[in-house]
């Protein structure tokens, strides 16, 4: 077993042991589901838009590279420069060596798991960069040295007194519970940053390609201040984040938020082309894209699973995800939790290292009916065992698989292991779920199920042989 | 530092080199390349808007209730300066800011406290330190109870998010129905010289639910968004 598996299972028994932890996760969600209930009743036909939207995104990473080609170029022509990363290397020496041939002294950062991925704060910090994440959330679990707990609600883990503990701690604030202050103590801390930082970096939830902007999704107002008020602004973008039309946005922009937050639109919708141009009074004076690869295109070149590029990370098949409602976000190890993360990780990361995730599911499919552009996640996760077993198949799983096969085909012999079954099994009642049963993997967690007293074919005999039809 | 645009692009041209099998869980209709029957598909499938103005102006004072937008509908510009005034007295305000147009400059006439103007450009601290931004903007939605603002129509990206404050002067002949119209607007008005490189979309006042998923209002953007309608 890999040091990753081990982890996971460490990681996912503690949490699942963790009541506590696991009502508390429930109880932040209860909210979501009546406002994301309420917010997809306001549509004419939820399940028609998502059919749009599904198509529309699959359209756009079908034509992927003419759709980035023309997004580059219209986005150019307005004065962005667009860098193309092929890995995540390439795209954090860029960042570093824009922000040192512009003597860039400090950093603001608005919420991207893109970001994420790439490890990018490590790299800045470890350069002498100071970065502050500037999204609430971000804010918190960066203080606490953490990753995001969820890709969309990065801090859902942490009680109000914790992050009271926090802020006094890190920020000498006065201890407090109220929501509203705390907020303020944060907003207070951040000011002088934004006033001060040289160089802002934020993702994008969209790229336009028939107008070349970019659309950023927010609630907070932060990732407005941060593409405004630095002059130079530094935009990491998946490639898959395009969309053919400007208009597009229309349908995608309440979708996100229905799906990602209950909201029918979130708060900021802003898009960016080009930094200031020449009869504008305020603005970056440059704008950089970073399009990133980093084996998306390798996900993109598995035709069954190229629905997956289609993914807006809005976090809906995490919030209604049985085994993410469990283990909680943190047991995952991965940027991207639950289902979608999931999914793609193995693509992403390594299959034979990340295929366990495809195995940390129940396959009830509460996720592909929560993916606001029907990304068929379940499917995807069977897909993944599937290609992980023919890739480098388990000794003892197949071993076992071929014995089964045997002896299900060879009845006297399947007859006999019954008779033997019917004896052992008031022996195995003695030792049920001890450290001395053998079948303890499975009996620890979960009762046995029971032999039947007759085997079918016993009671076919005696039913039969009574009553000839 | 070299740039992996061809490598990428070759990649991607490699991997859809096998064919798109359609999309494997949808089947709409309308799929977007394949000549769809409607111009505007999505229009079908979101939020229905009502077609006359009073229904529009309606759904968006109905939506901004529900977002904690602060709606005012005014007949006369004497009636805006009085809500501003207002305004200006609860809050105590020493200083706003705002963008020339003719409607934002009414709004302000005779007001008290003083006024930084950003037509010019402006110092970030100075900006910071206004207790309110007043500026104009491309159109509201009523679908959504938005307000679409572009670099021009609002004094810049800064004015209408840096003040705690921000109060929007609009017309009733800028009210559109839907998203969908909203950038039909843009297209007609920046299609064929160029788009402000700054749109938004402004639903609500700043917000975030990252405490325990409970709102608060004003997390960096404004706490308090106001909207002034008045009549054409």
């Amino acid at each position: 077993m890999t040091s990753i598996v081990a982890e996971f299972q460490r990681l996912a028994r503690r949490y699942t042991a963790d009541r506590q932890h696991r009502a508390f996760i429930q109880k932040g969600l209860s909210g979501y589901y009546q406002k994301r209930d309420a917010a997809k009743a306001s549509f004419q036909s939820w399940e028609d838009a998502r059919d749009l939207a599904a198509q529309t995104k699959y359209d756009a990473v079908n034509h992927l590279d003419q759709y980035l080609m023309e997004f580059t170029e219209k986005i150019e022509a307005r004065g962005a420069k667009v860098f193309w990363a092929s890995s995540a290397k390439e795209a954090r020496d860029f960042i570093l060596r824009v922000a040192r041939e512009n003597g860039v002294r400090s950093i603001i950062k608005s919420k991207t798991m893109t970001s994420e991925e790439i490890h990018l704060n490590d790299a800045l910090e470890k350069e002498g960069y100071g970065v502050i994440e500037s999204d609430l959330g971000e804010y918190i679990v960066q203080l606490r040295k953490e990753p995001p707990y969820h890709l969309v609600f990065p801090a859902m883990h942490l009680t109000r007194a914790q992050i009271s503990e926090l802020f006094q701690k890190e920020l000498g604030s006065s201890p407090t519970d109220d929501p509203e202050e705390l907020t303020m103590i944060a907003r207070r801390a951040m000011r002088r940053k934004y006033c001060e930082a040289d160089m802002g970096i934020s993702g994008a939830n969209f790229a336009v390609a028939e107008t070349g902007m970019i659309s950023i999704t927010e609630n907070e107002g932060n990732a407005r201040l941060t593409t405004s008020l630095p002059r130079i602004h530094v935009a990491l973008v998946g490639i898959e984040k395009v969309l053919p039309k400007l208009e597009n946005l229309a349908l995608f922009l309440p979708m996100l938020a229905t799906a990602g937050a209950g909201q029918q639109m979130t708060c900021y919708n802003t898009m960016y082309g080009g930094p200031r141009q020449p009869d504008e009074i305020d603005g970056p004076e440059q704008m950089h894209i970073v399009l990133l690869d980093n084996r998306r295109t390798e996900l993109l070149a598995d035709a069954q699973q190229r629905d997956t590029l289609g993914c807006i990370r809005c976090g809906a098949c995490l919030n209604v995800c049985p085994i993410f409602k469990n283990i909680g976000g943190y047991s995952y190890g991965t940027t991207y939790q639950g289902p979608i993360g999931s999914v793609i990780t193995p693509h992403l990361r390594g299959l034979q290292e990340w295929k366990h995730l495809s195995s940390a599911s129940s396959l009830c499919g509460a996720c592909t009916e929560a993916c606001p552009v029907k990304i068929d996640l379940h499917h995807h996760l069977l897909q993944n065992r599937r290609n992980a077993a023919r890739m480098k198949a388990v000794p003892a799983e197949k071993i076992s698989f071929l014995a089964f096969a045997w002896l299900m085909s060879h009845p006297p012999i399947y007859r006999m292991a019954v008779a033997l079954g019917r004896i052992f099994e008031p022996l195995h009642r003695l030792v049920n779920g001890t450290a001395l049963d053998p079948m303890r993997a499975w009996t620890k967690t979960r009762a046995l199920p029971k032999l039947a007293p007759d085997s079918f074919h016993q009671q076919w005999k005696k039913h039969r042989g009574g009553k000839p039809s | 530092m070299s740039d992996g645009k061809e490598i990428i692009l070759r990649h991607i041209r490699e991997a859809l080199r096998e064919n798109p099998a359609p999309h494997p869980h949808s089947s709409h209709p309308h799929a977007p390349q394949g000549g769809g029957s409607s111009e505007h598909p999505q229009r079908e499938w979101l939020p229905k808007v009502g077609e006359t103005l009073g229904e529009q102006i309606a759904l968006f004072a109905s939506q901004s209730e529900a977002l904690k937008t602060e709606f005012h509908r005014c007949a006369t510009q004497q009636a805006a300066r009085e809500v501003f005034s207002r305004l200006a007295a609860e809050g105590g305000w020493k200083k706003v800011a705002t963008h020339s147009t003719p409607d934002t400059l009414a709004l302000l006439e005779g007001c008290a406290p003083s006024i930084l103007k950003t037509d010019n450009g402006y110092q970030i601290d100075d900006l910071e330190s206004c207790d309110a931004g007043v500026t104009g903007c491309e159109c509201l939605v009523a679908q959504t109870g938005g307000i679409m603002i572009s670099a021009p129509s609002a004094g810049g990206r800064a004015l209408s998010v840096l003040p705690p404050h921000h109060i929007v002067i609009a017309r009733t002949s800028q009210m559109r129905p839907d998203l969908t119209a909203a950038f039909e607007l843009i297209q007609q008005r920046y299609g064929a010289n160029g788009f402000p490189s700054f749109l938004s979309f402004i639903t609500g006042p700043s917000r975030t639910g990252d405490i325990e998923r409970i709102l608060v209002l004003g997390a960096h953007g404004p706490k308090r968004l106001t909207v002034i309608l008045l009549e054409n």
